[in-house]
């Protein structure tokens, strides 16, 4: 009996972990390749590598693909394929799909997110005529066929940091990460900054949903709830969160409290719940989708960029979001910090202060 | 060879065959359901992969066999030790360290990094051993419950000693110097992890102790029954912590192979999930070190294979992960029914044999 039970959750617990392994998602949706609406102008084929979750995470690769479907909608590519990640996957996984992109033809290929730095770093040397882009990171700047394209997300953060602190009532506002990694702690760093600008006392809670190289605290909703619960009761009234999927547990957390929270990546306020957008008081938007665009229309010119492209506050490359009007009577304050970041007399750190 | 021992060796070559088709027909039927092109799907799986495709399947099945025998050395004594993924990562993480720090110089550096690598994973797999032993603690509980302990250390740890490359949003270990980087084997233009020797030794040491030691046999006769091994004096306690650490002490040879031959440091993108895949090849392989190398290939196969579907073929590479666990779920029952038609088989033997014996009796008598 004790040996059939035993056996039982070890095929339970295998099982577990080969779903788990593979992400849900709709293959076919990827294969949007013979979108007729408009007669194709260009000859460019893309190749958008996702990171884990692929299109449909309601989050950061899904702005990557407005931006591409963008660039189809307006005849700048002509043909496109996608694939996307496997969580914890090996790094020969990541160099293989570049690589197969590469040998069926694609051109320029888009990496999106930083997992990818190591395997575009690798096979842009095997593939000197094929271009790259990739997201998220910049070691790769003096490769002379690979395009960074990178963000200051911590002046964005800075910015709803500012307005979370402006319309606190407890002086107590928190934040949740989704994964503690460098590239979050950007997004940590800059609102804490921008918070303590206007009130150096602040209180601010920090909490992260899981560890690398556990990356499921980007697509764990009810984690999400519970962090941002933990910080309501503890008496804050507005969290940020920079947790993609996850973030739509801090929505339901912050309704329940009848408190604030703060979208991350798109406007939230447009996409989140319909019965959870009224507490999205503002999104800090990272505009992946204009990066995306803006290098595929250079590259449909003919123009392939190199080297690093930053999107910052001066190119409105990140911001924050207005919808639903809840930021109106604070728009003035934000937009003096906004530009005081852009003159250079504020400098935004881009590591949280221990 | 016996005659008893080539039916055994048939039985098991057709129990395997039998879970194969039987996992290519239900995988057939998923896609089927779900709308996607079955011909283009096994056309790319059961392409001939291309010597890069090769090395791939070669490198990651190093990795996969070496997980698979950390299971099957618990296996063999009826202990699950489903924390072979914490004990990886644990081991792993210790040994970019020690390798990264460079005490000693080259070769000696690598070697000193392999054995705390091995150390630290016996003395992760112990914690749940002695638990057993003394308090009684299911391991399959205490693994999994390292297993979550043993990513939040690592995370932990991993940003106290973490670097980052400027621009870059990874961070990792210090880099393993070059002079103690492990080499690879020339395949074609590519190149094959050196560790596969490694891993080749641990193969034939886990084939030698269980099988050619008072060890191995003392094991094999504790997982096959406690009151037995009790009886004929051997301490149970001793033998579950014992195995519990030498299952560890392979696990933690399971990410050195990357480590040495491909990443030369542990960052936030170090494979996961090891663990539980050397589950599956560990049952696969019915805990036979030839067998293991088989379903670690396989494994690998299917992995390599399945990368590009969604680029050429438009499907989701989750149908691997599909049939993935289906050859296991068909190989468990293909095993059992397998082993009862033997059974029946024996029977059936042991009855004619004692069938013409009656009938052989009663002439003795009249004689």
């Amino acid at each position: 009996m004790r040996r059939t039970t035993k056996f039982a959750a070890v095929l339970a617990a295998g099982i577990l972990a080969l779903s788990a392994c593979g992400s849900d998602s709709d293959g076919d949706n990827g294969s949007a390749s013979d979108d007729g609406s408009k007669a194709p102008t260009s000859d460019v084929k893309v190749g958008m590598a996702y990171d884990v979750g692929g299109r449909g995470d309601q989050s950061f690769n899904d702005s990557a693909a407005a931006g591409l479907d963008q660039a189809k909608e307006e005849g700048l590519i002509a043909e496109s394929q996608e694939s996307e990640a496997e969580d914890g996957e090996a790094e020969t996984a990541r160099e293989e799909r570049l690589r197969t992109f590469a040998d069926a033809g694609y051109d320029p290929i888009i990496a999106v997110g930083f997992a990818y730095a190591a395997s575009v770093g690798k096979v842009s040397k095997e593939y000197p005529d094929v271009h790259f882009a990739i997201i998220d990171d910049s070691s790769l700047a003096d490769s002379p066929n690979v395009a960074s394209l990178v963000f200051a997300e911590e002046q964005g953060s800075f910015l709803v940091g500012a307005a979370a602190a402006l319309k606190t009532e407890t002086d107590h506002i928190g934040f949740v990460g989704g994964v503690e990694t460098p590239l979050i702690q950007k997004f940590q760093a800059g609102y804490e900054a921008g918070a303590q600008a206007v009130n150096p006392d602040i209180k601010i809670d920090v909490k992260y949903l899981t560890q690398v190289p556990d990356f499921s605290g980007f697509a764990d909703p009810a984690k999400g709830k519970t962090a941002a619960q933990g910080m309501y009761d503890n008496g804050a009234d507005v969290v940020y969160h920079a947790a993609g999927g996850s973030g739509g547990g801090v929505f339901e957390a912050a309704s329940e409290a009848k408190a604030w929270a703060i979208g991350v990546d798109s406007d939230q306020y447009n996409t989140a719940d319909p019965s959870v957008k009224d507490v999205i008081l503002t999104s800090m938007l990272k505009n992946v989708n204009v990066a995306v665009y803006n290098y595929l229309k250079q590259v449909s010119g003919g123009d392939f960029p190199t080297g690093v492209t930053t999107y910052d506050l001066k190119v409105d490359g990140v911001g924050y979001s207005t919808s639903g009007g809840f930021v109106d009577d604070i728009t003035d304050q934000l937009d003096d910090y906004k530009q005081q970041i852009i003159d250079g007399e504020i400098t935004v750190p881009d590591k949280p202060a221990k | 060879m016996t005659k008893a021992r080539l039916t055994a060796l048939g039985l098991g070559i057709a129990s395997a065959v039998l879970a194969l088709l039987a996992a290519f027909l239900i995988t057939s039927l998923v896609l089927l359901a779900a709308g996607d092109p079955v011909g283009d799907v096994w056309g790319q799986l059961l392409s001939w992969p291309e010597t890069r495709n090769w090395t791939n399947i070669v490198n990651n099945a190093t990795v996969l066999y070496l997980s698979g025998l950390a299971v099957a050395v618990g296996f063999r004594m009826n202990l699950f030790n489903i924390g072979v993924d914490g004990q990886y990562r644990v081991a792993a993480f210790t040994a970019a360290v020690v390798a990264g720090e460079a005490w000693l110089p080259g070769y000696l550096n690598t070697a000193l990094a392999i054995v705390c690598a091995m150390a630290v994973g016996a003395i992760w797999a112990g914690i749940a051993g002695v638990l057993r032993a003394t308090r009684g603690v299911s391991e399959v509980i205490s693994t999994i419950m390292l297993n979550f302990i043993a990513t939040g250390l690592v995370a932990y740890l991993l940003r106290q000693v973490a670097v980052r490359e400027e621009g870059s949003n990874q961070i990792g270990t210090k880099q393993i110097p070059e002079g103690s980087r492990i080499g690879g084997i020339p395949f074609g233009d590519y190149t094959i992890y050196g560790f596969i020797l490694i891993a080749a030794v641990a193969g034939f040491a886990f084939w030698f102790v269980l099988n050619r030691t008072r060890f191995g046999f003392d094991l094999r006769a504790t997982g096959r029954s406690t009151t037995a091994a009790v009886a004929s004096g051997i301490s149970v306690k001793k033998m579950t912590i014992a195995a519990m650490m030498i299952s560890g002490a392979v696990a933690g040879l399971v990410g050195l192979p990357i480590l040495f031959g491909d990443a030369y440091t542990y960052g936030s993108t170090f494979q996961s999930g090891l663990g539980f895949a050397g589950i599956a090849i560990a049952l696969l392989g019915r805990n036979n070190p030839i067998g293991i190398a088989f379903g670690a290939l396989l494994f690998a196969y299917l992995d390599e294979q399945s990368n590009p579907l969604q680029i050429l073929v438009g499907v989701s590479p989750d149908i691997v992960a599909i049939t993935q666990g289906v050859i296991v779920l068909t190989v468990v029952i293909s095993y059992e029914l397998v082993r009862r038609y033997g059974v029946r088989l024996e029977q059936r033997e042991v009855a004619r044999a004692l069938a013409t014996s009656r009938t052989d009796e009663p002439e003795e008598v009249k004689s």
